[in-house]
């Protein structure tokens, strides 16, 4: 009897993949024969110089874009486009500008057929966890960016996925937010045992937050690399383990 | 003591008599309706002025008191009750039409991209024909009645309004949509909670713009070959030399212009609450 398989969910799997894009009437190759797999529940951090292909990977993942062969498999089955078992943190926030803070948390589970007082119910949970309790009732332009970014956050916890991908969302963060925010997403990949794809340009969040590290290289012919954090949590930035990991992680972009 | 309650506590000790503040409100509303309206009081009581002291010719230029009068007595007396009624129905009536007609188009066209650049050509022909240029082959079709007079003004508040909804839905941010898309909506749902509502501005903004053509369209059709209607009056006071009956037609007119704006502007500002309203 296989008990772990049940448990399990949230598996992905990418098989052979390519990506390319016609650029000036040429083909650019983004992506090339990339194989990957991540358990359920796991955290994998992608990161990589400016157009190497994090964004391009995270969308192939979320069934926005197709890619030109190979496979991605959520629980063994063939991703054929969006699914309700993945949720996506965009780089920009992408809020309704016309909805409260509220009506933009609840609009995932509206759009999945829950009623506007089930919704609220629920949002307003999540709105607590991302520390904007206050702000229920404001309208994006009101927001900072931040703030914008954490309710973006909130909206995708709220239709509890089981994988959550994510493209540099606290890149536009001020400093202090940024740690308060990775703190919390630990917090939350934790307790809705969640199967975690952040995209990052910070070596360190991602060293604080993944179990796998993704290089993606962007020189032609260069392999992308896996590497695993095997520290242990909840981890301290000065500790000399996570020092010496981004270190090493560093010397995979030749700087020190 | 964090730095909000610093900056409020010397306000909080000053004792200000309600009395005065209540004074110092009133003055700076009452400066802020000068500022606004200060200038067109200005211009009033000239004309008052002058064409009581004979600065302007008086037959031209009735005063205003004149004319106040020429126009509540059209109102009182009834004469002019007719007159605002039918101009009322026409615009009114092209006005319905072509929003009922302009908006389910342009949300139509302005999401499937073939219809959409099929037909831009023709419209935008359609636009820079001046619908009184067309008025008389609306004449010729339909005779010199009502048909064509509520076809000239529908014709012309037609296309802003078709045009602004399918800029409005056109200019939809796709990441909105892409983004409605990843929790699964369906193409009904992405029209119905993202397109439509994103394009309610912009749908105002034709809307506007054509109350503006609408009353212009009325008044250039009843100047032609009408026997009522505010515009007739216009026509009609001028040749038989009712310089201040004429005036209050024109006086009415821009009362009709104004309110049919507020009113498009509340609307606007009760649904748009979200957007930046400047104005
Ligand atoms: N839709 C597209 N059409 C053409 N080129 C694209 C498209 N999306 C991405 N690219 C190109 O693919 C490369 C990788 O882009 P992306 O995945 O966004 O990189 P990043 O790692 O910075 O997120 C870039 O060179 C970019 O110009
Ligand atoms: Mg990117």
């Amino acid at each position: 009897m296989n008990v772990v398989e049940d448990t399990r969910r949230g598996e992905v799997t990418v098989r052979d993949l390519s990506k390319s894009f016609a650029l000036n009437g040429q083909r650019l190759p983004v992506l090339r024969n990339l194989q990957l797999d991540i358990r359920g529940g796991e955290a994998l951090a992608i990161v990589g110089p400016s157009g190497c292909g994090k964004t391009t990977l995270l969308r192939i993942l979320a069934g926005l874009d197709r890619p030109d062969t190979g496979e991605v498999l959520i629980d063994g089955h063939p991703v054929r486009g969006v699914g309700t078992e993945r949720a996506v943190i965009f780089q920009e926030p992408r809020l309704l500008p016309w909805l409260t803070v509220l009506g933009n948390v609840s609009f995932g589970l509206t759009v999945r057929g829950l009623t506007q007082a089930e919704a609220e119910t629920r949002a307003r949970h999540y709105i607590r966890l991302v520390g904007l309790g206050d702000f229920e009732a404001a309208y994006p332009r009101q927001l900072s960016g931040g703030m914008a970014q954490r309710v973006g956050i909130a909206r995708a916890l709220t239709v509890q996925p089981e994988i959550l991908l994510l493209d540099e969302p606290l890149g536009a963060l001020y400093a202090m937010t940024k740690l308060t925010m990775q703190e919390e997403l630990t917090r939350i990949w934790r307790e809705e045992k969640v199967t975690m794809v952040l995209v990052t340009h910070d070596l360190e969040e991602a060293i604080y937050l993944s179990d796998w590290v993704l290089v993606l290289p962007k020189a032609k012919g260069a392999l992308p690399r896996l590497i695993e954090i095997d520290l242990p949590r909840p981890r301290d930035r000065s500790e000399s383990r996570f020092v010496a990991m981004r270190k090493r992680l560093m010397a995979e972009f030749g700087l020190h | 003591m964090t730095f909000q309650s610093l900056d409020s506590s010397p306000v909080a000790s000053v004792e200000v008599p309600p009395g005065a503040a209540i004074l110092r409100r009133g003055a700076v509303a009452a400066r802020t309706k000068f500022n606004r309206y200060g200038l067109l009081l200005a211009f009033l009581a000239f004309w008052q002025i002058g064409s009581t002291q004979g600065w302007i010719n008086p037959t031209v230029f009735p005063p205003l008191d004149k004319i106040l009068a020429a126009t509540w007595e059209g109102l009182v007396g009834g004469a002019l009750l007719d007159d605002i009624a039918i101009s009322l129905q026409r615009s009114g009536l092209a006005f319905a039409a072509a929003v009922g007609l302009a908006i389910p188009l342009g949300l139509f066209m302005g999401q499937i991209r073939a219809v959409e650049q099929a037909l831009d050509p023709i419209l935008q022909f359609f636009r820079q024909t001046s619908a009184l240029a067309l008025y008389p082959v609306f004449i010729l079709l339909l005779g010199l009645g009502e048909a064509s007079k509520v076809f000239v003004i529908f014709w012309a508040t037609l296309f802003p309004i078709l045009l602004a909804t399918i800029g409005g839905v056109k200019e939809v941010d796709r990441k909105l949509i892409e983004m409605a898309a990843t929790f699964g909506a369906s193409r009904t749902t992405i029209f119905r909670r993202v397109v439509l509502p994103a394009s309610v501005p912009s749908i105002f903004v034709g809307l506007r713009l054509s109350a503006t053509t609408a009353l212009l369209l009325l008044i250039a059709a009843e100047m032609i070959g009408a026997n009522k209607g505010l515009g007739f009056q216009v026509m009609n006071a001028q040749y038989n030399f009712q310089i201040p009956q004429m005036f209050a037609a024109i006086l009415l007119l821009a009362a009709l212009g104004l309110t049919a704006n507020a009113l498009l502007v509340t609307l606007q500002r009760r649904l748009c609450r979200w957007a930046d309203l400047t104005h």
